[in-house]
């Protein structure tokens, strides 16, 4: 990470308040960024309320939301049932994905890593298309209870079991830290497994499965409902705030490990356990959308930009991963001629997101 | 892998170990001699053991399969065939699968040392150049305009090859477009935009397209079975691929050291990377052309082979093409005999025995460096 930090204005440094024993450093800009981050995921929220699907107008929207005595209940079935819990699914799997990727860049000290690379997406795709196809039996689908439990449930079991594998033996025990290459390797063994399992399982089944489960595996929202999403909240949530609180390693775990252990953190605990969050945040997110790409990648990036922080601020980074999603489901799914997984638009979006970063850095050290 | 991400999430992983912070580049140059000095192999014995286990698995792969045979039965075929079921077995299926697994497993093992030697980067395979993506969207696009006349095996080939080596050509010729030349990191950037844009269009045909898709899942299992027949029609560009990586070999371990210290050691450096993208580019498409997408042979058999003998290219080139046949022709062996009486594809089987060993190697050694 870059070691100096520039303010474009001075006013907006960052400044210690003190009050005693206690002191606190507050940074204004990325307090702004913050607040300005939360308008604009209301306002990707609302407009995702409005026009996913036959458009509400926004009094309708947040009559439905509000339900005040007269509304119609069809509305509030609309709006409550039918696209509330999309909008909710593609918030929250936005945050948890963003900030899944911040903990991994850090941990890898690597700001191209993300959580793919542990497994966590391939592992989550072989659980996923194993019940599609498996389960799925002719072109009829998923009946009831399958969609409903065993569809989230594999994917989290796939990928809490492969991203955990590559967590426990990205470690060697006489080297008790994280060796980055190591992880990534071993990352790329698990995904090579995971991958072609998934590739022969696709022919296994009714192509109607095939398709099912490729729209699965580019990351998709559709059809999210309530007991879809509320298992998957009760767990993200605890997680974003267990994030929140180990935000305060990521500063010194930026630094090498001589220079980060000699600044008092502990290593030893710290990086084991953002890997662990990271892991179980990223299962989390791609259990409810499926593997979006990208968003672990550049929203970090985004709020480390815009906030003009060495790391980036893991609430800023959550609401932006949050609005990205809600507002890229709202424009692959709704607003274009022909309706796409959201995961394919994040792809075209990211992918010269990747390669400008990749240029930048190569320009950099040249 | 085609399916997953469009590829992407490769191409991240590639990508890692150009960062330059503690990338694989940067930090792992000077650990070379370290970590090999160590232990000091005999590059002549690992050829030689690699060399049996090839013999032992061209063997395997003659003898077992869905009817059991003995060697005088294979014998008797080969030289003296008189129409029996068993002979017509053995000429007619298994000898062609046997070539077509030898041919597809040398060409991957080539292209895979040689990319991995003109990247630096351990983690790198062919499909780095597109050709696997490029094969992908042919093959997809044939089924949409083309329907089912260009499903057969021979169309396919066909396409896949066309598209193969298309999409090489692109990520060249953009890749060389800058004032340097052909570098490493254009070329992986080039790559990543050929593979996420082809990707990316396959993506958006097979989920509006069942047909397509039926025929993606099937082609992108990979699989030595059906297309041993068409080894003489690419024979020409075997020749070719061969010799460009025979002429490439003699500077790589110059390249090791890096393009500078290559170039005041009087390699070409230019030229040298043009020869040896040249040779991926064709040896991959023959092998893409003939089996499909095996993608994880051309990652895991350098690996192998430099663990056998060594860094030195003179032998990590040849050792990787023999290990490369012995390795596909094994998986194929096996994939026969666990899934009786199917038969589980050599793509998957080599991933899932495989990719444990490769985690097993990145965990074994101080690290998997160049």
């Amino acid at each position: 990470m870059s070691a100096t930090v520039t303010s474009p204005r001075p006013r907006l440094r960052p400044r210690v308040l003190r009050a005693g024993q206690v002191s606190f450093v507050l940074r204004p800009r990325v307090l702004l960024v913050g607040l300005l981050a939360v308008a604009v995921l209301l306002l990707a929220v609302l407009a995702h309320l409005m026009f996913a699907g036959r458009p509400l107008s926004l009094g309708d929207v947040l009559r439905g939301l509000a339900t005040p005595a007269g509304t119609p209940p069809r509305l509030t079935l609309q709006v409550q049932e039918f696209r509330l819990p999309r909008t909710v699914a593609g918030a929250l799997a936005g945050a948890c994905l963003a900030v899944s990727g911040a903990l991994t860049q850090n941990v890898a000290r690597n700001p191209l890593a993300t959580p793919e690379i542990l497994g966590v997406t391939s592992g989550a795709s072989l659980g996923a298309v194993s019940v599609l196809v498996l389960a799925g039996g002719g072109a009829g689908g998923l009946s009831g209870v399958a969609a409903a439990l065993g569809l989230p449930l594999a994917a989290a079991a796939g990928a809490v079991l492969f991203g955990g594998t590559v967590f426990l033996l990205a470690f060697r025990r006489s080297q008790d830290l994280l060796d980055s290459n190591r992880m990534v390797l071993v990352g790329l063994g698990a995904t090579a497994v995971a991958t072609s399992l998934v590739t022969w399982m696709l022919t296994l089944g009714d192509v109607s499965n095939a398709a099912q489960a490729l729209t699965w595996m580019s990351g998709s929202l559709n059809g999210r409902d309530w007991d879809a999403v509320i298992p998957v909240v009760a767990v993200a949530l605890p997680l974003l705030l267990l994030s929140a609180m180990a935000g305060r390693w990521l500063l010194l775990g930026s630094f090498d490990d001589n220079t980060a252990r000699s600044l008092g953190l502990p290593l030893r605990v710290t990086r084991p356990a953002l890997l662990l969050l990271a892991v179980l945040l990223a299962a989390a997110g791609t259990v409810l959308a499926g593997p979006v790409a990208f968003v672990a990648l550049v929203c970090p990036l985004a709020a480390r930009h815009v906030t003009g922080a060495v790391v980036p601020p893991l609430g800023v980074t959550a609401l932006l991963g949050a609005a990205f999603v809600v507002v890229a489901d709202l424009v692959a799914g709704f607003l274009l001629p022909h309706a796409l997984p959201v995961g394919v638009l994040t792809t075209v979006l990211g992918a010269p997101v990747l390669i400008a970063l990749v240029l930048r850095s190569q320009r950099r050290t040249s | 892998m085609l399916l997953d991400c469009s590829g992407t999430h490769r191409l991240r992983a590639i990508f890692l170990a150009y960062y330059p912070w503690g990338s694989a580049v940067t930090a792992v140059l000077p650990r070379v001699p370290l970590a090999e000095g160590r232990r000091r192999r005999a590059p002549a014995r690992g050829l030689g053991a690699a060399v049996v286990l090839l013999l032992a698995a061209l063997l395997g792969s003659v003898l077992i399969g869905g009817l059991e045979s003995s060697l005088a039965d294979v014998w008797h075929a080969l030289a003296t065939p008189d129409g029996s079921v068993a002979d017509v077995a053995i000429r007619e299926l298994r000898w062609p699968r046997t070539l077509n697994g030898l041919v597809v497993g040398a060409c991957l093992g080539i292209a895979g040392c040689l990319t991995q030697a003109h990247t630096r980067n351990p983690i790198a395979d062919p499909g780095l150049l597109g050709i696997y993506s490029g094969a992908a969207l042919a093959i997809v696009t044939g089924s949409l305009l083309g329907g089912a006349a260009l499903e057969a095996p021979g169309p396919q080939a066909v396409l896949a090859f066309v598209g193969a080596v298309a999409a090489s050509a692109l990520v060249f010729a953009v890749g060389s477009a800058s004032r340097h030349g052909v570098t490493t990191v254009t070329l992986v950037l080039a790559g990543a935009a050929v593979t996420a844009l082809a990707g990316g269009l396959v993506s958006v045909i097979v989920l509006s397209n069942d047909a397509a898709l039926d025929t993606l899942r099937f082609w992108q299992l990979g699989s030595i079975a059906v297309r041993g027949g068409m080894i003489p029609g690419v024979l020409p560009f075997l020749v070719v691929g061969l010799l460009l990586a025979a002429l490439n070999i003699g500077s790589l371990n110059a390249l090791a050291l890096g393009e500078e210290t290559a170039a005041s050691l009087g390699v070409d450096v230019r030229r040298s990377r043009t020869v040896g993208v040249a040779a991926i580019a064709v040896l991959a498409a023959v092998a893409v052309t003939l089996a499909g997408p095996i993608a994880f042979a051309g990652l895991l058999v350098p690996h192998l082979a430099r663990r056998l003998v060594g860094l030195d290219y003179r032998w990590q080139v040849p050792c990787s093409a023999v290990l490369g046949a012995a390795v596909l022709l094994l998986a194929d062996t096996a994939g026969r005999v666990v899934a009786r009486p199917g038969e589980l594809p050599v793509g998957v089987l080599l991933a899932v025995i495989g990719g444990p060993f490769f985690i097993h190697l990145a965990r074994r050694r101080k690290l998997v460096s160049l």
